[in-house]
């Protein structure tokens, strides 16, 4: 399993008498981008959590880069860089202080120039000296972004990068995600949006009252969806209608 | 692992740095842990003064300790609120999933309340000085004033901590702090315990901050400081360990 970035087995997790995660199994391939589907509080910052070792599991068994991330959580920190669901920026500081701060914890050797290059980057070089409070919701979370990339983490955990932003700062992100994935990045991206997992990932996994009830490629999850049965309609399936095709189905059982 | 153990000192100093930016760049901070203690001074010294009968022939004298725990009182709560903000905002996760020791970034917030605490203390005092305040003490005397009030701001600091990291909301993480800004005010800082109603000067002699105060203004005037310094030391420690263990199984609890 040379190419694993992560591995997920059996993973259970409950808060008091809520059980949250019953049974979570996936793999994400190093290199490419794996979108972790789910409705609001299906339970998908609460996998990222554990996979970043913010949250311990129940039980079950979660490795990052192979590491045990109960075990070794020092080693999975290495590698990985979080972006959470909400954008973690210091907002008294400027982006270009924000920015140097992650540089210097990062310990790199010249936080400055990296600074300037992500600034370039991320499209907020005329914005860098003035106070994060001033910035927009896009601008915000570009600077977020930005924070997460300084050292160039190898795994990269988007949790819902896009909600709550406006289709144009959507699209940005979209942007910056697969520029990431081309350049030899993995991505682990959590997302309530159907359309954003069928535009970014490479596997789609669906997370739905505990359990990971669909994975695969977009058009692996195409061919779950029940044939149509007059064939003079032409339409493909939307990954809504397949999400909600499946959930159906499981529900009735 | 020996990179984390290494960075340990200059990474408390980067959380160190941006913290002490914060104060510096909100007018609202400067105001209530500098500004409100010195009106506070020239309140008590210009127009309750002439009224109060301390016994020191110099009201600024007998007032300063009282004011200078009043600042470090107040200098407390914004710990704990900056604390709050970062825990609501993301920042503690975002830290604790990187390469850096858990505990940088409560350290680099006890670390920024002993110096900002420090210099509004300095400043109060050179505003004192201004006001006719003069102290007659050495320079060992000096220190145990310096060790005294630092030993209370770290006490007040891992309370702070603990209020920081259990609040719900803005206004209960900095609530904690009213008590204890009410506390000089009902001890010797003011008036002297003698002219209060029995039962209130049997709280006010033996509550802690009563004990800090006179050690204070003992070790100031130069003056032979007495028990009160051991009371005010064990005071403090007592608080003190018991605040930090409380604050760690909190924090414990949070990050797990
Ligand atoms: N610390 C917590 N204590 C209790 N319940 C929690 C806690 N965190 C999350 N939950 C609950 O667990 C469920 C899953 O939450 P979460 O993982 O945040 O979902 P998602 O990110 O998919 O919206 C939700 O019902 C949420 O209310
Ligand atoms: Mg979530």
């Amino acid at each position: 399993m040379q190419n694993t970035a992560i591995q997920v087995k059996g993973l259970q997790k409950s808060y008091k008498q809520l059980h949250v995660l019953n049974g979570v199994d996936f793999e994400v391939k190093q290199g490419s981008i794996f979108a972790l589907l789910g409705s609001n509080g299906a339970g998908k910052t609460t996998i990222v959590k554990i996979l970043t070792t913010l949250l311990k599991q129940d039980s079950g068994i979660a490795a990052v880069n192979r590491f045990d991330v109960a075990l070794k959580p020092e080693h999975v920190r290495q590698s990985i860089s979080l972006t959470g669901q909400f954008a973690a920026v210091d907002e008294i500081l400027t982006g270009r202080e924000n920015l140097i701060m992650m540089g210097k914890l990062r310990h790199l050797n010249n936080p400055r120039q990296v600074t300037e290059d992500l600034l370039h980057r991320f499209g907020l070089t005329d914005a860098a000296n003035r106070r994060v409070s001033t910035y927009s919701g896009g601008m915000r979370r570009r600077l977020d972004l930005a924070m997460s990339l300084v050292g160039k983490p190898h795994l990269i955990f988007l949790d819902e990068p896009t909600t709550g932003l406006d289709p144009e700062a959507r699209i940005e992100v979209w942007k910056i995600v697969k520029e990431l994935a081309d350049g030899g990045t993995t991505v682990f991206l959590t997302t309530q949006y159907l359309e954003e997992a069928e535009q970014l990932a490479d596997r789609i996994a669906i997370l739905h009252e505990g359990r990971i009830i669909a994975n695969g490629t977009l058009s692996e999850l195409k061919k779950l969806f029940p044939q149509a049965k007059v064939e003079y309609v032409e339409k493909q399936p939307t990954l809504e209608e397949i999400f909600l095709a499946i959930v159906g189905k499981k529900e009735e059982k | 692992m020996e990179a984390i153990q290494k960075h340990f000192f200059s990474d408390i100093g980067v959380m160190f740095g941006r913290s002490m930016r914060h104060i510096f760049r909100s007018m609202d901070t400067i105001i209530t842990v500098t500004i409100m203690p010195i009106a506070f001074m020239l309140l008590f010294v210009y127009v309750f003064g002439g009224a109060i009968q301390s016994g020191a022939d110099n009201y600024v004298n007998y007032l300063l300790p009282g004011i200078l725990l009043i600042a470090i009182a107040s200098g407390i709560s914004y710990t704990a609120y900056r604390l709050f903000i970062d825990m609501q905002r993301g920042l503690f996760e975002r830290l604790h999933s990187m390469p850096i020791a858990r505990s940088t970034i409560l350290w680099g917030h006890v670390l920024t309340s002993l110096v900002s605490n420090a210099i509004s203390v300095v400043v109060i005092i050179l505003v004192a000085l201004f006001m006719g305040f003069r102290s007659s003490a050495g320079v060992l005397s000096w220190l145990a004033v310096a060790g005294i009030l630092a030993l209370f701001t770290l006490t007040l600091t891992w309370i702070a901590v603990i209020a920081g990291l259990s609040a719900k909301s803005v206004d209960g993480a900095s609530a904690f702090s009213y008590p204890i800004l009410f506390l000089p005010f009902i001890s010797s800082a003011f008036v002297p315990t003698k002219s209060m109603p029995p039962v209130v000067r049997a709280f006010a002699d033996n509550q802690p901050v009563n004990s800090i105060v006179d050690a204070v203004r003992s070790l100031l005037a130069g003056r032979h400081v007495g028990n009160d310094i051991w009371i005010a030391l064990a005071w403090c420690l007592g608080i003190l360990v018991v605040a930090y263990v409380f604050a760690m199984r909190v924090y414990k609890h949070k990050v797990s």
